[in-house]
């Protein structure tokens, strides 16, 4: 287990005061006029060094994506918007961060903004989050107040923090439709190029980046770069917060080391799986998006990028849903359907149409109503939708799908031949077949 | 994707006004944006609007097209883009129950049974006025499901009991404070803590002076920190 004392994420429970004063005693703060007085090179290379890669899902490298914006302040001035648009079925992290530990993400925007010559900051949350809002806007007032923001503020960077929020559009935590939907429109994505670096909010280059990925860089500049990168597997490094929900004993939200063991994850945060390890079924290991995990994978399987990856699945946002033997695994996907086809902005067609079509033979088929050839024509389909669509939605609706049918497609055929023999599943009464 | 319409001609309102505190509130809000982007506060200020009249008529989204200077349709499409806007009146007390996966896992589905029970269909709005519920998408509390949000603030862990008690104090006249309703501190796991025990955390050493590390000896020339 991680030690307390690698922790960044000191209050994430809210155990403690989220305010300023708490805040800095926790070291929220500390030493951020130093880190600019270093210069935007050295923060940039701190980063880099560290192996921070990007928390949201994509796991690109967050030092990285911050090169890419203009070496020199044109015409346009530079933007960084922070996605707090957390909906991704399964994680809840950054709603912590931002309810317990406001100041780290503050903090992270000013050092990050200054990196990038930006002056402005959006933090877009999510509509839904209202307390999480109201929390929010008050640490940006006492960091106004403080003179940790502003004109002329402590850190010799003028730096403005604006909280944004949406209104219930998953697609909005994709960072072209974050845009699109902060510049007062749908949220519909951008085709890329231009990439958001050269042409994002307002048509100024911009970098969007997760709360959490914002948030750690304060205590990483602080601690150094290979404390950081100390923690974990090469490539994968540092801590991160898992949200574990579904069939555990405890469900919660911890920070650990990257590379966990799943099974060490679950066992020592959560009380283990309902029923026992033997009980489990399966598992979601990084929110609704990514493939799931059957029993045997869930096994040895480490949590992080490239070893989910290994293993056709994915770390996402590290959001683990895990569902022990009694689990309609069937039904439990058609679910996740049903979502992306609500989800989906309409803008692509395989998209908007694909997620519905797919939804509807996803609830057939958890009744057991289908044709047998249906299921490869569900994958035919899937695999159709995937990559043909501007984001990264309809790569998400199909690959749960995938996954369900490259793993319990003997659960899926058995429904049928049980429903064309006239002995229809009935939910709650079915027993695994292995 | 979802299809939303507005409410039907009848039951659309004559007009709308701002009230003083949307009023001064949407001024507040266009502040955070540059004055060429006044569209940028239209989901705030349509949010303001919900928030004064429960649900967005069409007269409300006329009037928040007007103060932004945007084309009526295009406020128009946000409205019916993001789901958080009530196209139509609904109860007192909105209950936005979540259904995906990681809430159904965990009993969303007897959760619904409760609403219809004690509420009626979904979508519908009780005889007194006082309830509607809907389904919603995941909500982001996936570690203290199942939950609903009611009106702005999230109710967590709940099981059918539990519902079956709010929604009966809320119908008396009572407030009823959100939160987790089993014993555990928001997203910590129920029963002993085993991390963020190690009181040096707290003790403000964290706070005290430090000296960054890897900083270079001397400043390399390239170093401007500050505006300049």
């Amino acid at each position: 287990m991680l030690a307390d004392k690698d922790r960044i994420f000191t209050n994430l429970y809210g155990r403690r005061d989220w305010r300023l004063a708490a805040a800095r005693q926790r070291g929220a703060w500390n030493a951020t006029p130093d880190m600019i007085a270093l210069g935007r090179d050295w923060v940039i290379q701190q980063v880099k060094d560290s192996g921070l890669r990007g928390r949201g899902g994509a796991g690109f490298p967050t030092g990285l994506k911050w090169t890419f914006m203009p070496k020199e302040v044109k015409d346009r001035p530079h933007y960084l918007v922070v996605n707090a648009d957390e909906s991704e079925p399964g994680t809840c992290k950054d709603r912590d961060i931002i309810r317990h530990d406001p100041h780290l993400l503050l903090e992270g925007c000013v050092i990050a903004a200054f990196a990038m010559q930006a002056h402005a900051c959006y933090i877009y949350l999510r509509g839904e989050y209202i307390f999480e809002r109201e929390v929010l806007e008050e640490a940006v007032r006492e960091a106004y107040e403080a003179r940790l923001l502003g004109k002329g503020n402590v850190h010799g960077w003028d730096m403005d923090i604006y909280v944004h929020h949406g209104a219930g559009a998953y697609i909005c935590g994709e960072e072209t439709a974050l845009l699109e939907s902060l510049e007062g429109k749908k949220g519909q994505p951008r085709l890329k190029p231009p990439f958001p670096a050269n042409a994002g909010l307002y048509g100024c280059p911009t970098t969007v980046n997760n709360v959490e990925s914002i948030a750690v860089v304060g205590e990483i500049l602080r601690r150094g770069a290979k404390w950081f990168a100390g923690i974990g597997r090469p490539k994968n490094e540092g801590t991160k917060i898992f949200c574990i929900s579904g069939h555990v004993n405890r469900p919660c939200n911890v920070e650990e080391a990257m590379g966990i063991p799943l099974r060490e994850l679950i066992e020592e945060h959560c009380g283990g799986v309902r029923g026992g390890w033997d009980n489990l079924k399966a598992v979601i290991p990084g929110g609704s998006s990514v493939p799931l995990l059957p029993k045997s994978i869930c096994d040895n399987v480490l949590m992080d990028f490239d070893a989910l990856r290994e293993h056709k699945s994915g770390l996402g946002t590290a959001a683990v849903i895990v569902m022990d033997q009694s689990t309609d695994v069937v039904r439990a996907i058609a679910r996740i359907s049903y979502f992306y086809k609500h989800e989906s902005c309409g803008q692509c067609t395989p998209c908007r149409e694909g997620t519905g079509w797919m939804w509807r033979v996803m609830e057939r088929m958890a009744k057991g109503e289908a044709e047998m050839r249906e299921i490869d024509l569900l994958l035919d389909v899937a695999s159709q939708v995937e990559g043909h669509t501007i984001c990264a939605l309809g790569d998400a609706a199909a690959w749960p799908i995938q996954g369900l049918i490259r793993h319990f497609r003997h659960e899926i055929e058995e429904r049928i031949t049980r429903y064309r023999g006239g002995r229809p599943f009935v939910p709650g009464t079915y027993i695994a077949a292995e | 994707m979802s299809v939303r319409r507005l409410a039907p001609a009848a039951q659309q309102p004559a007009s709308f006004t701002f009230a003083d505190d949307s009023r001064a509130k949407a001024q507040w809000w266009l502040t955070k944006y540059p004055e060429a982007r006044r569209a940028s506060a239209v989901i705030p200020i349509l949010w303001l609007v919900q928030k004064q009249e429960g649900w967005l008529s069409k007269p409300a989204i006329e009037a928040v097209a007007e103060m932004l200077g945007m084309p009526q349709i295009r406020v128009l499409e946000i409205a019916t883009f993001y789901t958080m806007f009530n196209l139509e009146p609904v109860g007192k007390y909105l209950l936005q129950l979540c259904g995906t996966t990681p809430c159904m896992l965990r009993g969303a589905e007897d959760l619904k049974t409760i609403c219809k029970h004690m509420i009626g269909p979904k979508g519908a709005t009780s005889a007194d006025g006082n309830f509607t519920w809907i389904e919603v998408e995941c909500l982001g509390a996936c570690v203290n499901a199942p939950m609903i949000q009611i009106n702005d603030y999230f109710y967590e862990d709940l099981s059918p009991e539990i519902l079956e008690d709010i929604l009966k104090r809320l119908a008396a006249g009572e407030t009823v404070p959100p939160g987790n309703f089993v014993r555990r501190d928001t997203s910590a796991p129920e029963g002993h803590a085993l991390t963020l025990i190690d009181e040096r955390l707290y003790d403000g050493s964290r706070g005290g002076p430090i000296t960054l590390p890897n900083a270079p000896e001397k400043l390399p020339a390239n170093a401007d920190g500050g505006n300049g």
